[in-house]
């Protein structure tokens, strides 16, 4: 397509020596470095981009900015595919594939068009009167054909493997938005020595500067604006930000900004955006106002825009318009129409409801309104009701200057409401609505260019003076200072259909229809119409559908009020906001020492919290995970195995209070262990439940060595360290994580004294005794405990000696007929024990009922001990550990299955517990069950019945103890 | 949301870990009974003002009392436990 | 038995992306000192205030938490039970990071604000670094030590360069 509707030497973003080449629904063009593809399209003369969202109505491009309700587009990369970007913020590159959406069939014969045929039945609240009945049809019928029919644009389906980021960034001064308020600020800001951030959401900074050209200083505005720029950016105390669009005001000056920071370019290396979270100790916002529309009938057409979307599509891009209508309420729109005539291009129309003196160089239509339009893909002729009666005028464009809104919607984050001002017919922010943002210039109501510059002075001189600088002395240039003079109109009262909210297709009748059916609260309206809560959130049409509103309910404006304005300002994508926590970056991975050495074995790893374990070391021949476990176990409980066990967490604990805090956090006593021994130790949450498991060791007199669960090894230092701070400040203990200090071996087997001689280690230490150890040349710690009832040691060594000694205990373990283990075998292993973990200890059980009760000194106080005697943690009834064994020795348990009495029904009444963990015992020669039985303790020797609903798994139990092998534990004992 | 941690300054609550009401710190004594201790584990106010709670700051692991505002989101006073209750 | 050899807590470093250079860096010995409450250890070692990093001559004590400083460059003194000391010298995964863009790096895993007056060269803090609780210490205006815990080399590596790429991708637009 060539670029026909340019206007030439106009167009300030644009590099014609750089033509770019793009696609829009499959047809190449061509446009300027420097475009948008709303001004690439509008430039080769195409007006239709889309189709609206409910009645299939054929759209263009209403605004030159993020406002834009219509114009929604797919860009299509790939995997990147993404829906509704706004034609007029997307900038073109070379190759870009741009396609329209929503239309079933070429986007000008767009079959749900059927839809604008049948509107006068779709009314606001079509769908819940509709398709209320048959009560059937709503799930198969209705609820599938409307998914398919509604929503925008489509993604790929497919993983977006592009780069994006997040990143902080701190200041003494943000200002957002760069327009002539927020340039005089950020100015003086900087040159007061203030660290100032400069954020706005265009490629290049100056705002109204840029589309409107005021003269400022005796300057172009665009030049005035390009020189504070370039003093700006070559200030060391000074960022700034373009295409950087501040999206949400949070608690204690934090702000959530999004940049498109290579969205202009072929996807690449570089991230494709980033989201801000900026802290500034003050703020100001700067963000100017929106152009707010006025409904007309069949006011949504291809080539009906807003007056301010005409002007910066010619300044910015030199877009030439063609004939234009302009139908405006106000000074600013008349000044826009003597600024087109200006720049050449021809005015075929003014419309101005107001009464105003007809001295123009075009026609003038005062005391007028437009009432319609024709030109179903594009705008071709506009209906202008005047005093003489109705007229038919030939146009390409129709711009609508409705007035302004003031870009308020940060001020009401923190859940402030804005307030009316009548005297610009616009909301405007309530001073102090967030704390520690001031706004400035449009952004309060203040709309020449003259009082934006002085605004802005004033504002930053007054934010500097809090933060403890002083302002220079900064002359304020001279700028047009033109008068607002607005008479609002909403509204054309002429029949047929007004629209509102083009991206939802709200027209002036729904609203009137939602008051009249009682939806009289504007949040009530909003719902019921569906107004403003399309992609634009209903920037440009929030206002006008309150006060048509208001004036159906004739509540009056204030009355009425907004709805609430949440963060974000602009759609931001879930990759920006989550960038970096995909993959690899969703959670950190922790490496045991052994991990190279495990996977060059073959053993598949498994996850455990932030922790990757070997799960089994296979074999060759072994068929599956099963043979590998059972080989292992019996390697352990016939011969050796070693496994890593560093996960445990592991608290330094010293001092001369240290014995005394133990005492506290531990239900049982730890001051009377004697040095060079170890305990097993419980802790209770304060409510009498458990909380975690382990060893204690005592090193010396005043020295401990605390052990966790892999699982709690953060929550219980956490806790200790509430213990601690909270109750015990003044006590002589401090405590030191030192879970990474060291690599720790379970030594496990009949053959683990011998697997030590290897090494070349004395085993001479008694059953629950600990001594420091020298090992090739290393000191370390040797603890004598064992979690698999086999004779067991657990050797410790400095964390970067742990790859060369698990080597070491491999082949020593090799050597003597056994192997290394993983999680499935130390599972088996433990259950054949009737050892805990988290599996049982998951939050919800007492010690008494994993059979710990007598764990719980009644010599001293500890921690949770006052809940744990609560009558209903102690009363009869409660569901006690117990061990399950198959009645019939081939049948499989599983966990998570339910326990009932052998003939009940499988209800929640008849619920007698649950399996918590189960394991194939090779020892046993069956499968082995851990579980909570209600008085499971008097219950030994009864066969129940194991229920697993999802696996459809009915099995005959016999309930016994928990401990399955070894009861009397002679062989840890050695 | 930041907390300024008499350690480390003003931080992104990113940092910190909630730990519930600060009465948690008023630990009955172990015979003070039923009725003060299910008041101590489960019964909380919920005000609509001013509030006092526990938060963790888990970079330098200091326990924290952080008086706030529920309504405004304003932090009136940061204190370590370790001293709000010494 | 043959002695045992250690392992690095990182592998593949150095590594230069862009203008950042990131190093693995070795401490020596790291004890961390814990005074016991009121303890005045003055007559043995000035403590850190928080932030503070104290350097004598090849010895640096390093604030690194709430009444806790790493003690780095020579060997614990004897304290005389004014404080718990602990090993951490094998706890921990060291590295540098130097260059123009440091600051652009970091800000993009480390909430911190990084600016001069904040962070001054020659002070420490504990913050988190994405997922992960570091130990920063900032050796000059574009350049720092950061330690992290020692099976998560990985992940630190792996978010520094990650950030490193996106950092130098961004420059080269």
């Amino acid at each position: 397509m060539s670029q026909s509707h340019r206007i030439p030497g106009k167009g300030l973003l644009i590099d014609r020596a750089r033509p770019v080449r793009f696609s829009f629904d499959g047809r190449a063009y061509q446009g300027f470095s420097g475009d948008t593809l709303a001004s690439a399209l509008l430039a080769s003369g195409t007006r239709l981009m889309g189709r609206s969202f409910k009645y299939h109505r054929p759209r263009g491009a209403m605004t030159a900015g993020s406002e834009e309700p219509s114009a929604l587009v797919e860009i299509h990369e790939g995997a990147q595919q993404t829906p509704n970007v706004r034609a007029t913020v997307q900038e073109i590159y070379e190759g870009l594939e741009a396609r329209s959406q929503n239309h079933l069939g070429p986007l000008a014969f767009d079959l749900l068009a059927v839809n604008d045929w049948m509107a006068p039945f779709l009314s606001a609240g079509f769908y819940y009167k509709t398709f209320m009945w048959p009560r059937a049809f709503w799930e198969k019928l209705y609820e599938p054909a409307i998914r398919r029919a509604a929503g925008l644009g489509s993604l790929s389906g497919r993983h977006d493997e592009a780069v994006y980021e997040k990143a902080f960034a701190h200041c003494d001064l943000l200002v957002i938005g760069a327009g002539p308020a927020g340039l005089m600020a950020a100015l003086i800001a900087a040159r007061a020595g203030a660290d100032v951030i400069l954020a706005d959401e265009e490629v290049r900074m100056g705002g109204r500067l840029l589309a409107d050209q005021p003269e400022v200083g005796g300057q172009a505005g665009p030049d005035w604006a390009a020189g504070v720029v370039a003093e700006l950016a070559a200030l060391p105390n000074v960022r700034l930000m373009t295409r950087t669009t501040v999206t949400g005001a949070y608690d204690d000056g934090t702000f959530g900004a999004l940049e498109r920071v290579s969205l202009h370019r072929a996807p690449g290396e570089a991230p494709r955006e980033c989201f801000w979270r900026i802290v500034a100790q003050r703020a100001i916002l700067a963000a100017g106002a929106l152009e707010r529309p006025i409904a007309h009938p069949d006011n949504d057409r291809p080539g009906v825009m807003l007056a301010s979307g005409v002007a910066g599509h010619l300044a910015k891009w030199g877009v030439n318009p063609g004939r234009v209508v302009i139908f405006s309420n106000n000074d600013g729109g008349l000044a826009a129409a003597r600024s087109l005539t200006a720049q050449g291009v021809e005015i075929a129309a003014y419309v101005d409801p107001r009464p105003i003196p007809v001295t123009e160089d075009f026609p003038v239509y005062a005391g007028a309104e437009v009432v319609g339009t024709r030109g179903r893909m594009g705008l071709k002729e506009v209906a202008v009701r005047h005093k003489g009666g109705t007229s038919m005028i030939e146009a390409r464009t129709l711009a609508l200057a409705g007035g302004w809104n003031p870009t308020l919607h940060l001020t009401c984050h923190l859940n402030t409401r804005p307030q009316w001002d009548e005297k610009i017919a616009a909301f405007v922010p309530r001073p102090g609505a967030v704390p520690g943002l001031s706004v400035t210039g449009a952004a309060r109501g203040r709309f020449s260019t003259a009082a934006c510059l002085a605004d802005g002075a004033a504002v930053v001189t007054e934010v500097l003076a809090d933060l403890g600088l002083r302002a220079p002395d900064l002359p304020v240039p001279g700028a047009e200072d033109r008068p607002y003079g607005i008479a609002p109109l909403w509204a054309v009262d002429a029949g047929g259909r007004a629209w509102l909210d083009f991206a939802n297709d709200v027209t002036t009748k729904d609203v009137k229809l939602a008051a009249q059916e009682g939806f009289r609260s504007v949040e009530h309206m909003k719902r019921y119409t569906t107004q403003g809560m399309a992609p634009d959130q209903g920037k440009s049409s929030n206002v006008a559908a309150l006060a048509v509103l208001a004036e159906a309910t004739g509540q009056g404006i204030p009355a009425t009020g907004t709805t609430t304005y949440r963060p974000p300002f602009i759609p931001v994508s879930i990759a920006a906001m989550g960038a970096g926590g995909r993959a690899e970056g969703f959670a950190p991975r922790r490496l045991l020492t052994s991990d190279a050495r495990s996977r060059a074995m073959g053993a598949p790893m498994i996850e455990a919290g932030l922790w990757y374990r070997p799960s089994y070391f296979p074999r060759q021949g072994e068929a599956d995970w099963r043979a590998a476990c059972d080989r292992e176990v019996m390697q352990v409980r016939e011969h050796v195995g070693v496994a890593d066990v560093s996960t445990l967490g592991k608290i330094d604990v010293q001092g001369a209070d240290a014995a005394r805090f133990l005492d506290l956090v531990y239900t049982n006593t730890m001051s009377t262990l004697a040095p060079g021994k170890v305990r097993y130790g419980l802790m209770l949450r304060e409510d009498g439940f458990v909380l975690d498991d382990g060893t204690c060791a005592r090193l010396g007199p005043e020295h401990f060595l605390v052990t966790t669960t892999t699982a709690a090894a953060g929550l219980v230092m956490r806790h200790m360290d509430f213990v601690h701070q909270a109750f015990c400040g003044g006590w002589d203990v401090r405590m030191s994580s030192v879970t990474e200090s060291w690599a720790q071996f379970c030594i496990a087997g009949p053959k683990a004294p011998a697997l030590l001689a290897v090494l070349g280690i004395n085993a001479d230490l008694p059953f629950m005794g600990c001594a420091p150890v020298t090992v090739g040349g290393v000191r370390g710690r040797l603890f004598r405990i064992s979690f698999s009832g086999e004779q067991g040691y657990e050797i410790a060594v400095p964390t970067r000696y742990g790859a060369a000694l698990f080597d070491r205990l491999v082949e020593a373990a090799q050597g003597l007929e056994g192997c290394a283990y993983g999680m499935e075998a130390l599972n088996v292993l433990r259950v054949e024990k009737g050892f805990i973990t988290h599996a049982e200890i998951h939050g919800r059980v007492t010690a008494d009922d994993v059979g710990l009760g007598k764990m719980v000194s009644g010599k001293k106080d500890c921690i949770g001990k006052a809940a744990s005697l609560r009558p209903g943690l102690t009363e009869a009834g409660r569901e006690q550990l117990v061990g399950l064994m198959p009645v019939n020795q081939g049948e499989v348990l599983s966990a998570g299955a339910h326990l009932y009495n052998e003939r009940d029904p499988a209800t929640r009444e008849h619920n007698q517990g649950y399996v918590t963990s189960v394991a194939p015992s090779p020892t046993l020669g069956c499968w082995l069950g851990l579980g909570f039985l209600k008085d499971g303790r008097a219950r030994h020797g009864q066969v129940i019945r194991l229920d697993d609903g999802l696996r459809g798994r009915k099995v005959l139990v016999e309930v016994c103890d928990p401990v399955f092998f070894d009861p009397e534990g002679g062989r840890m004992r050695g | 949301m930041r907390i300024p941690c008499p350690c480390c300054g003003p931080r992104d609550r990113r940092e910190f870990t909630y730990y519930g009401a600060s009465v948690f710190l008023d630990r009955p004594a172990p015979d003070a009974g039923l009725e003060a201790w299910d008041a101590y584990l489960h019964l909380r106010e919920n005000p609509a003002g001013v509030t006092r709670d526990l938060w963790y700051h888990d970079p330098c692991q200091s326990w924290l009392e952080v008086e706030r505002n529920t309504v405004t989101h304003e932090i009136l006073s940061v204190c370590p436990v370790a001293e709000a209750r010494a | 038995m043959a002695e045992l050899i250690a392992t690095p807590a990182v592998t593949g470093l150095p590594l230069t992306i862009g203008s950042v250079r990131l190093a693995a860096f070795d401490p020596g010995p790291v004890t961390a000192i814990a005074p016991y409450p009121g303890r005045d250890l003055s007559p043995v070692l000035r403590f850190p205030a928080p932030g503070e990093v104290i350097e004598e001559g090849a010895r640096r004590l390093i604030w690194a938490g709430r009444g806790m400083a790493f003690l780095t460059g020579g060997p614990a003194p004897d304290l005389g039970g004014l404080a718990a000391v602990t090993d951490q010298s094998d706890g921990w995964v060291w590295v540098t990071l130097e260059g123009r863009d440091v600051p652009a790096v970091l800000a993009r895993l480390c909430p911190l604000d990084l600016r001069a007056a904040a962070f001054p060269v020659g002070t420490s803090a504990r913050s988190v670094l994405q997922h992960l609780s570091v130990l920063l210490i900032r050796t000059g205006p574009e350049a720092f030590q950061i330690a992290a815990y020692r099976s998560m080399a990985g992940t630190l590596l792996h978010d520094l360069s990650g950030a490193m790429k996106a950092v130098a991708a961004r420059a080269a637009l």
